[in-house]
């Protein structure tokens, strides 16, 4: 790097008599400037028409009666109310909700003990990264219709495996009180290669002096889990926790795939109310007012999650 | 790598009682991971080799009892899954291209062009992370719908391009890059195109690989954005397909073209895997 600093600086010669360099420099000026917006006018064109218009289209049509092929009319905040009003408006939050929950629960701690067990392992290190991540990479529909498929009352392989183990059989997505959590336990599967990854990559920046310290104060095996390998992952499992309830928040595929939303709209979230209102009741007022709604609250979360990886990066910088 | 000192240390487990209890938990997470991980694939991929009776019987059958590959050969053909097939390589392969092309040239741009505005520009790319996509997915099905390219595949890979991480992992990259290199391209006449072609890309391989990776396997695991565009049967992708036939058809057929439509990313990952699995790791030290 200080090679550099030996290089003789560059010395600007302007032949005596130049017609105005000047004048010269903004016309190159002007050039390097067109040259860089056509290099930028893809991305920029396709960032304006399918991120930013929306985000503002979204706010807009949320006050608006909007029908394809007719001019939309203004109703103010009538949207808002009438979908307040909709019963299954509370269903659909309070069943999104109670989904994050859960997938924080499980779909958090399993991966997480997961990882503190892989980290351990000296042998198959390629074998336990690939197969934990298998699930991931097989599409979330296809995962979707083969748990459907497991619950299934009859031949389903849930049930079985309780038969088998001599304990009383499940409706599992076809029950009012198990559909949800059977829901979170397809998509846990299919997540969690990615968190026992990433959280796995974290493990092994930890500095083995610290546990060889933590051990010769005599700290058993949970204490060093809980005043070393914890504090020193801080960052990468508020991260971890941030993305989760992010994605979690917005889950559609399962619910629609396996439940349709059922039984009695014990699984009907969110995003799967946004997507009826458009598609279903062709209401795409209401449909943006949700929408709305979801991206504050999401938006919050996000803006968490980059304060968070900013300060991360301030501090291994 | 294998020194390093983690939870437990090597000299508990240099001891007898240590290696015991070290094989103990290795055989049982072997099992583990085998039955909640593999043994759903083996189900599924059997599960399609049976016969109609066979699969709906209790107790199953661990093992089909005769191998059959007419679940497979009826899903290719009652399911049309080589049209579906076809509709989810071009609308991937065309995201891919579009991604690399659009987001690889504004990311140099905003690296080394210094556009006027340029930090506005990042600014508002960026502000699109914290704004997940699929909370906007209504107001931008009506776009593309104004824009008239329902049932096109270009409404899939239009907006590919708006991919904030992909651009932003780019640039990060064009600007780690040595200024060096860059400037004596520049003394030696080549053009801003020239240097982008001949200089840049080959030095951002792999940076070039991760995006494309993440491209390709984004488009084809989406269902709600596809399920919302393309309502004509004949222009669907597998994922769409699969969902809307999966009511009134044999059970052992529609597990045939899950196998199906598995195959292509799960075979992807397996010739990748050390890059791909490098690649997420890499992502959270990177944040």
């Amino acid at each position: 790097m200080t090679k550099t600093a030996e290089r003789p600086a560059p010395v600007r010669v302007t032949p005596v008599g130049a017609p105005s360099p000047a004048g010269d420099r903004g016309r190159r000026r002007l050039t390097d400037q067109l040259r860089a917006y056509g290099f930028l006018l893809g991305g920029l064109v396709c960032f304006a028409l399918f991120s930013w218009y929306p985000a503002v289209c979204a706010i807009v049509i949320a006050f608006q009666k909007y029908t394809p092929g007719s001019d939309p009319e203004w109703v103010g905040t009538a949207n808002f109310t009438r979908v307040l009003h909709d019963p299954e408006f509370a269903a659909a939050w309070r069943n999104t909700l109670t989904f994050t929950l859960l997938a924080l629960l499980i779909g958090f701690a399993i991966p997480f003990v997961l990882a503190l067990v892989l980290n351990e392992l000296r042998h198959a290190k390629a074998f336990f990264r690939v197969v934990v991540y298998l699930p991931v990479m097989i599409p979330p529909v296809v995962s979707a219709l083969l748990w459907k498929w497991f619950y299934d009352p009859g031949s389903g392989l849930a049930n079985e495996a309780l038969r088998f183990l001599h304990l009383p059989t499940s409706n599992w997505s076809n029950g009012t009180d198990t559909a949800l959590i059977s829901l979170v336990v397809v998509a846990t599967w299919a997540n969690m290669g990615g968190t026992v990854l990433i959280y796995l990559a974290a493990l092994q920046s930890v500095p083995g002096e610290l546990y060889e310290a933590a051990e010769l104060d005599g700290a058993g095996l949970l204490q060093r889990i809980r005043h070393v390998t914890v504090p020193q992952t801080r960052f990468v499992i508020l991260m971890l926790m941030l993305l989760q309830i992010i994605a979690t928040m917005q889950v559609f595929t399962e619910p629609f795939v396996i439940t349709g939303g059922g039984p009695e709209n014990a699984t009907v979230t969110v995003l799967y109310l946004i997507y009826k209102y458009a598609f279903l009741y062709n209401d795409f007022g209401g449909a943006c007012a949700l929408s709305v709604m979801l991206l504050a609250l999401l938006g919050a979360f996000s803006a968490g999650y980059l304060r968070l990886t900013r300060s991360s990066e301030e501090a291994t910088a | 790598m294998n020194s390093t000192r983690t939870l437990v240390s090597p000299a508990v487990l240099a001891r007898p009682r240590g290696r015991a209890v070290y094989w103990t938990v290795f055989t049982g997470t072997v099992v583990l991971f085998a039955l909640a991980f593999l043994f759903p694939v083996y189900w599924m991929a059997t599960g399609a080799m049976k016969s109609p009776d066979e699969v709906a019987r209790t107790p199953p059958t661990l093992v089909p009892e005769n191998w059959s590959t007419s679940g497979y050969t009826d899903a290719w053909d009652l399911m049309q899954l080589p049209t579906h097939l076809w509709n989810t390589v071009v609308q991937a392969a065309g995201a891919w291209f579009f991604q690399l092309v659009f987001c690889t040239a504004a990311a140099y741009a905003l690296s080394r062009l210094r556009p006027a505005f340029g930090k506005l520009i990042l600014g508002g790319i960026l502000a699109t992370l914290m704004v997940p996509a699929q909370a906007l997915v209504v107001p931008k099905y009506l776009t593309v719908a104004d824009l008239g390219l329902l049932n096109d595949p270009l409404a899939i890979w239009l907006p590919a391009v708006a991919n904030a991480f992909n651009l932003y992992l780019l640039k990060r990259f064009f600007d780690q890059l040595p200024k060096d290199v860059l400037e004596a391209a520049e003394i030696d006449g080549a053009g801003k195109l020239r240097t982008l072609w001949s200089i840049v890309l080959p030095m951002s391989r792999p940076v070039l690989g991760v995006v494309s990776i993440f491209a390709l396997v984004a488009v084809w695991q989406d269902f709600l954005w596809p399920l919302m565009v393309f309502s004509d049967t004949g222009k669907q992708p597998i994922s769409v397909a699969l969902v809307q036939l999966s009511q009134n058809i044999q059970l052992t057929v529609l597990i045939a073209a899950m196998v199906i439509a598995s195959i292509p990313m799960v075979a992807l990952f397996l010739v990748f895997q050390r890059h791909i699995i490098a690649g997420i790791s890499a992502g959270s030290t990177k944040g």
